[in-house]
């Protein structure tokens, strides 16, 4: 058992370098739809001994929406919208692989800085976690589609599950409904707002929204320029 | 019966009521009905506590029920203004008069019964992951209704303000992680559960995580407050959200997320934290003021000037709750204050919107003769929020000063009053001359309605009447939750 926790954390980390590396969002969102089952498998391995009904439940639903409802909810938007790749991210893929493998590292130092208090026989699980969220955050700042941004919130969501998972505390069942229930309204909002915004601009690049604001380019300037046509 | 339950179930019933029924008229009447049921039910909780439930998951205590009741009444006025707009805009096939979609009648209605439910859950929570799935569920209960209009800029306030706060809540969700981490229970050395009174009274926490933990939970929920630098969804989406919603976002959600965090904050006071988490306060305080003066002098659009007044209030109420002691005090009457002054002024701009059909101040002109309703509204409403001496905002902003310079602060108090000032300037700079003036052709504009007029004057009589007379059952709550607060009268 002790085993197969290893392989599937290891399977975590391999989806988010996938993650890092991969402009076709179609190959985003499999490898979103395997991590969520892989992350959702992982307390079914941790705590075997003493697993209730209502545990399992919680379990087959939080595997039912993170690996199949939300990819196949994002899939759909992906293909109304008609964005099959994310084009010149802000930083490359290649070099997000790589800043990924030095996050990876970081990752292992933070979590030895950080002692937490958890059992030390799932060792990588913490990194893991802390390198998964790093890599939803990294996703949401540099990739300029909104649907890959989307995706990236969902793989914040799991690193912080995985997180979560490690404190081994016994939250009710309604609290873990609840933040299911949320992330699933949020990913369907999120999906009809990406539309919205596709058939208002034509596009879905987030970088492009700038309408609103007050700090623009040459704001100073156009901002003299209209005092002299007040006057 | 606890009436506690009766307050949840409401909006939650009558919102699917409404998407079902097939008779429009009867779903305004319902949803206004619910407004008035929720606000009736909060005013007795005046006289009578409700009990807890839930395993004291859920109770109310006093600063529960200030914030609640300011949010009930809020959403009775925003309420009674939103079917007022529904009433008097004609849409065919959810298409306004320029051919644009809208959010329709019936969903518009739902969603924000549903965004009433969230917020009312969000103010009963004694649970910090309870809490975070309502304050979550605030965010996305709201994001539909800013997109009201499904204009190009009010789809890009949407975007930015789902995808900022819903990363700034995931992050309080860390934190939450953390403190479950940190604390240990004294008996059985196993993690307590996130009731806040649980983690008060718990042993000694791991200081490290303890604090990391909070700076988590103040840049998660800081974020949903607006507190600068986190703000940048606020402007947007509080803008381009129509008048009854905006009115909502600024006057009632953003209490809800400070109640968030003042509640966090009684755990650390508890733990003997205090001063590192009052550094804090002050500090975000002071930056989202000073943000907000930058961009309010010289604003030319005036919803977007009433939004970054929100951040300058949400600035000194941390300023002012960062202080401690009597700044505490100050701190509450200006977020009472604060929540009916801006419900009004948004509501008022809507009004100003309605006619002029544009946002940029220097366009607006002449509003005297147009809408002199309006016109008085406006002004007072100036007054108000730049704290006028008969008005409520005057003196909570002048016990915060006064606790600054006797705890012998003299640069917070320097900044304070140079903000203040220098901001009462921007906004007359943006206010008076959209009133003042005639122009020669007296065409009369759209009739003002006599409720889009009489509600936020209701809002305004009430923060004058809070700034002149101070009811005694009133100020026994405020006196509860100040205590609760740790802070001094």
């Amino acid at each position: 058992m002790y085993f197969s926790i290893e392989i599937l954390i290891l399977f975590i980390l391999l989806s988010d370098l996938l993650l890092l590396a991969s402009s076709r969002i179609l190959l985003c969102i499999r490898t979103l739809a395997l991590q969520g089952i892989l992350l959702s498998l992982l307390p079914f391995l941790i705590e075997k001994e003493d697993l209730e009904l209502h545990r399992l439940l919680l379990g087959l639903l939080a595997l039912i929406l993170r690996g199949i409802v939300f990819p196949l909810m994002i899939k759909r938007t992906v293909l109304k919208v008609g964005v099959k790749r994310e084009v010149e991210p802000f930083i490359g893929f290649t070099a997000s692989l790589f800043l990924g493998v030095l996050a990876f590292v970081g990752c292992f130092i933070l979590d030895d800085k950080l002692a937490l208090p958890i059992s030390a026989d799932h060792r990588f699980l913490l990194p893991v976690a802390f390198f998964t969220i790093f890599t939803g955050l990294f996703l949401i700042i540099t990739r300029k589609k909104a649907l890959t941004q989307v995706i990236g919130y969902l793989v914040l969501e799991n690193g912080i599950s995985t997180f979560g998972i490690s404190t081994l505390a016994k939250d009710p069942w309604f609290l873990e409904v609840g933040i299911l229930l949320d992330l699933l309204v949020g990913v369907f909002i999120m999906g009809i707002i990406v539309f919205h915004i596709n058939n208002e601009f034509d596009h879905i690049d987030s970088h492009q929204l700038s309408m609103l604001g007050d700090w623009k380019k040459g704001s100073i300037t156009n901002y003299l320029n209209a005092e002299r046509e007040d006057k | 019966m606890n009436l506690l339950v009766p307050l949840l179930l409401a909006p939650l019933f009558s919102s699917a009521i409404i998407m079902i029924l097939p008779n429009k008229k009867l779903g305004k009447i319902l949803f206004l009905t619910t407004g008035a049921i929720h606000l009736t039910i909060v005013f007795f909780f005046w006289f009578e506590k409700p009990f807890p439930i839930l395993k004291g998951w859920l109770e109310l205590d006093s600063l529960g029920l200030l914030i609640l009741s300011l949010m009930s009444l809020l959403f009775f006025c925003a309420s009674i203004a939103a079917t007022n707009h529904l009433a008097h805009t004609t849409l065919l096939r959810n298409r306004d008069k320029t051919g644009r979609k809208v959010l329709s009648e019936k969903k518009t209605l739902a969603v924000m019964l549903l965004f009433l439910e969230s917020m009312t859950l969000s103010t009963l929570s004694q649970h910090l992951g309870l809490f975070w799935i309502a304050i979550e569920a605030t965010t996305l209960a709201s994001a539909p209704l800013i997109s009201y209009h499904r204009h190009p800029r009010s789809v890009e306030a949407t975007w930015k303000y789902l995808l900022i706060c819903s990363v700034g809540i995931a992050l309080a969700f860390i934190g939450n992680i953390f403190l479950s981490l940190s604390i240990t229970d004294p008996g059985s050395g196993s993690t307590v559960s996130l009731l806040i009174r649980d983690l008060a009274a718990s042993g000694r926490p791991r200081d490290s995580l303890f604090k990391t933990a909070f700076i988590f939970l103040f840049v998660g929920y800081g974020t949903k407050i607006g507190l600068s630098p986190l703000h940048t969804w606020l402007p947007d989406a509080h803008s381009e959200a129509p008048a009854f919603m905006s009115s909502l976002l600024s006057g009632a959600l953003l209490n809800g997320a400070f109640l968030g965090i003042l509640r966090i904050s009684t755990i650390y006071t508890a733990q003997g934290e205090s001063a590192f988490i009052q550094r804090i306060f002050m500090l975000f305080g002071l930056i989202s003021l000073l943000t907000a003066l930058v961009f309010m002098i010289r604003q030319k659009d005036y919803k977007r000037l009433l939004a970054y007044s929100s951040i300058e209030h949400m600035g000194i109420l941390a300023l002012g709750f960062g202080l401690g002691g009597r700044g505490v005090y100050g701190a509450l009457l200006h977020l009472l204050n604060h929540s009916l002054i801006k419900g009004a002024l948004f509501l008022t701009a809507g009004n100003i919107l309605a006619l002029y059909g544009t946002k940029k101040a220097p366009k607006v002109r002449f509003m005297l003769q147009k809408l002199p309703g309006s016109s008085f509204l406006w002004i007072t409403g100036f007054l108000a929020i730049t704290a006028f001496p008969p008005f409520g905002l005057f003196f909570s902003e002048f016990i915060i000063a006064k606790t600054a310079l006797e705890s012998g602060r003299v640069l917070v108090s320097i900044i304070f009053f140079l903000a203040l000032t220098l901001i009462f300037i921007g906004s007359a700079y943006l206010f008076l001359p959209m009133v003042l003036g005639k122009d020669g052709a007296r065409e009369p504009g759209k009739k003002e309605t006599p409720l889009s007029l009489a509600v936020p004057l209701l809002l305004l009589v009430l923060s004058l009447l809070l700034g002149i007379y101070f009811p005694a059952p009133l100020a026994e709550v405020v006196e509860k939750a100040v205590l609760y607060l740790g802070g001094s009268i």
